[in-house]
């Protein structure tokens, strides 16, 4: 004869005394604090830049023009710069990345890659101000002397390496910003090439392939989505990056077809222009800005998704 | 036994504590960040010297000064460019507006190979800065200076990037001095700079300028006295070219002090006279014209009479060019239209 199991209030008072539900309850709340703070970030974006909004409506975002002066705001010129350093930023450094992580975890003693390790993750918690001096004093001179020069000499025929060259602009915006996303890179590919079971490695060799075959043929694509996360990572810091960009990047709201030229970007803007912008449309239009940047980098990840999705559908078993 | 007497002494230190607390008048104000240095030190003399006053100041821009005084979170403001009359239209009583300390605009360059001071004149600076004269030896420039061999390279023009009052100055002075600038470009803490290279702030701007040659920018006289750059000298409305000092930039205030309008809100760029250097200007404290809490109201007041006569001593030591004594008399008699 067993009792009847308990109804209503009785039953939450057992469970909860049993603690499972306590954590389960506990944990929920931790973790929905992420949607609240994302669902009061939009809405507070949305709602104090209304009268940006409905003052240029969809074409905010393809006016090129930004002139505090006479009111005309426009968003394209940021959002060209900050897709354009994040593009140079990650064509730079994901090869670079994902090649120094090969060698830490498949080929270097385990010894030197630790070594190599800790000096990884403390570059990446530099500030980015850091950076950005560096960037200032050393790489802007050897942009402006030795690499630009070179691209215009090589490359000249092509549009974005002809024209004037300043050190600053969009070219060393994206040099820097790989500089700082490579440790990301290098540091979360590397883990997740050590998860890879030796198992996966020892066939590969059993079947005849040499290491460098066994390594991109067997692990890399094994570790995908590993390498993929530390590319995301590595793109949203790059699109949201502030200090240091803005002290390299030369800060003109146009556009240039020239990766040479002085260009803007979004989080630039923003640092430099908040504190002293007068006037209610001035003010809008930068939260409207910040609201821009906040849909590109949603976009910009749900394509990255769409990606992951497709090559796995298409790859080997792994998940 | 020693626990009681812990107590004893922190419930002493906590009674000390409320005693301070009580006897203090707090007032909060925040704005513009070009005279802070100076502000933290009036601030800072002016506790030691009315121990019943404390005033925080926060340097959050002269922006984010006029909104936080506008929505009533400080008890004053600061900034370096006078309220508009919109911006005042939002307040039921008119802000004050109290003149403390002045500042000049100078034009710092880098040319490789010319150790000579060069020469501005007004034209040259507005057409530089239009994209017009884009070569160091335009005729406008090699005119200005007979004896100064200047290069035939492109001038890599250098301006703020962050929102300032510097900037707000600077074109303020295009502005009064081309045409085709204010029609073009006008004057604001930014503006749509038809050509250049944007650094932040004073060193982001000298920076840019001490690595690139050919290149010249704008900056405060107070950061190039501070860093010891080089800096050129301008023609003034009067015809005469000047080096900024303090002098020149005080002067700069006193030619202005005969038409300055009742309340103060007055550009004092390209004023007449000898020695006036043309690209100067006041930076301002915006006080309420009704304060209701009287020990507060008390406390501002005093300030005021302090900052016009005993803190101005210390304007010339930190780099900031003190009021002309014209200017100080006429902001006496403004305080006591403060209710």
């Amino acid at each position: 004869m067993s009792a009847p199991p308990p109804t209503g209030a009785r039953a939450l008072i057992l469970r909860l005394r049993s603690g499972d539900e306590v954590a389960r309850l506990i944990t929920l709340t931790f973790a929905s604090t992420i949607l609240l703070v994302t669902a009061g970030l939009v809405y507070e974006l949305w709602s104090t830049s209304s009268l940006s909004r409905h003052k240029f409506g969809l074409g905010f975002l393809t006016s090129s023009s930004w002139d505090p002066v006479t009111g005309q705001f426009g968003a394209l010129p940021f959002i060209y710069g900050t897709v354009v350093t994040s593009a140079i930023a990650l064509i730079i450094a994901v090869p670079v990345g994902l090649g120094a992580a090969i060698f830490l975890a498949e080929l270097a003693p385990a010894r030197l890659s630790s070594a190599f390790t800790f000096f990884i993750e403390l570059l990446a918690a530099v500030p980015s101000v850091i950076y950005g001096v560096l960037a200032m004093f050393t790489l802007v001179p050897l942009m402006r002397d030795y690499v630009d020069p070179f691209l215009k000499k090589t490359l000249g025929f092509l549009p974005i390496f002809s024209g004037t060259i300043f050190g600053y602009g969009y070219l060393t915006a994206g040099a820097i910003l790989a500089i700082m996303t490579l440790p990301f890179i290098i540091s979360i590919s590397r883990e997740a090439l050590l998860e890879v079971p030796v198992e996966q490695r020892e066939a590969a060799l059993a079947l005849g392939a040499t290491r460098w075959e066994s390594t991109w043929q067997a692990v890399v694509p094994w570790a995908r989505l590993g390498i993929f996360g530390s590319v995301f990572l590595a793109l949203a810091r790059a699109l949201g990056e502030t200090m240091a960009v803005t002290m390299v990047i030369g800060n003109d709201p146009a556009i240039h077809a020239s990766l040479f030229s002085p260009g803007y970007a979004i989080a630039a803007i923003l640092a430099n222009e908040f504190t002293e912008a007068t006037g209610d449309i001035y003010l809008q239009s930068l939260i409207c800005l910040g609201l821009v940047l906040f849909l590109l980098t949603i976009v910009i990840n749900a394509l990255a998704r769409l990606l992951i999705i497709a090559t796995t559908r298409r790859g080997s078993a792994h998940p | 036994m020693k626990k009681s007497s812990f107590w004893l002494g922190a419930l002493g230190v906590l009674a000390i504590l409320l005693a301070v607390a009580e006897a203090k008048v707090l007032i909060n104000a925040a704005g513009a960040t070009f005279p802070y240095p100076i502000y933290g030190k009036w601030f800072d003399e002016f506790t030691k010297a009315d121990p019943d006053a404390q005033i925080n100041y926060q340097s959050i821009g002269s922006g984010g000064g006029i909104r936080q005084f506008t929505e009533g979170t400080v008890d004053f403001g600061a900034s370096d460019m006078p309220m508009t009359d919109e911006q005042i239209s939002k307040f039921k009583n008119h802000p004050l507006h109290f003149p403390t300390v002045l500042g000049g605009i100078v034009p710092t360059y880098n040319i490789p190979g010319v150790t000579q001071e060069l020469k501005f004149t007004p034209e040259a600076l507005a057409g530089i800065y239009l994209g017009k004269i884009n070569k160091w030896n335009d005729p406008e420039l090699t005119k200005a200076n007979p004896g100064v061999k200047l290069p035939n390279n492109e001038i890599v023009v250098v301006h703020r990037s962050d929102g300032s009052g510097t900037s707000f100055v600077f074109t303020d002075y295009l502005s009064k001095v081309s045409p085709e600038w204010k029609s073009k470009v006008g004057s604001s803490t930014s503006v749509s700079w038809p050509v250049g290279l944007g650094g932040k702030g004073n060193e982001g701007v000298a920076g840019i300028v001490k690595q690139t040659p050919y290149s010249i920018g704008y900056v405060e006289l107070i950061y190039v006295l501070q860093n010891k750059l080089a800096y050129g000298s301008l023609r003034n409305a009067a015809g005469t070219y000047l080096k900024a000092d303090l002098e020149s930039v005080t002067e700069a205030a006193a030619a202005a002090a005969k038409n300055m309008p009742a309340d103060f809100r007055v550009s004092i760029t390209n004023q007449p006279g000898k020695k006036a250097y043309p690209i100067a200007t006041f930076t301002w404290l915006l006080i309420p014209s009704k304060i209701d809490d009287p020990a507060k109201k008390k406390a501002i007041v005093a300030f005021l009479h302090w900052m016009l006569k005993d803190g101005q001593k210390d304007a010339g030591s930190l780099g900031y060019a003190p009021l002309p004594k014209e200017v100080v008399a006429k902001e006496e008699k403004q305080i006591a239209l403060i209710q």
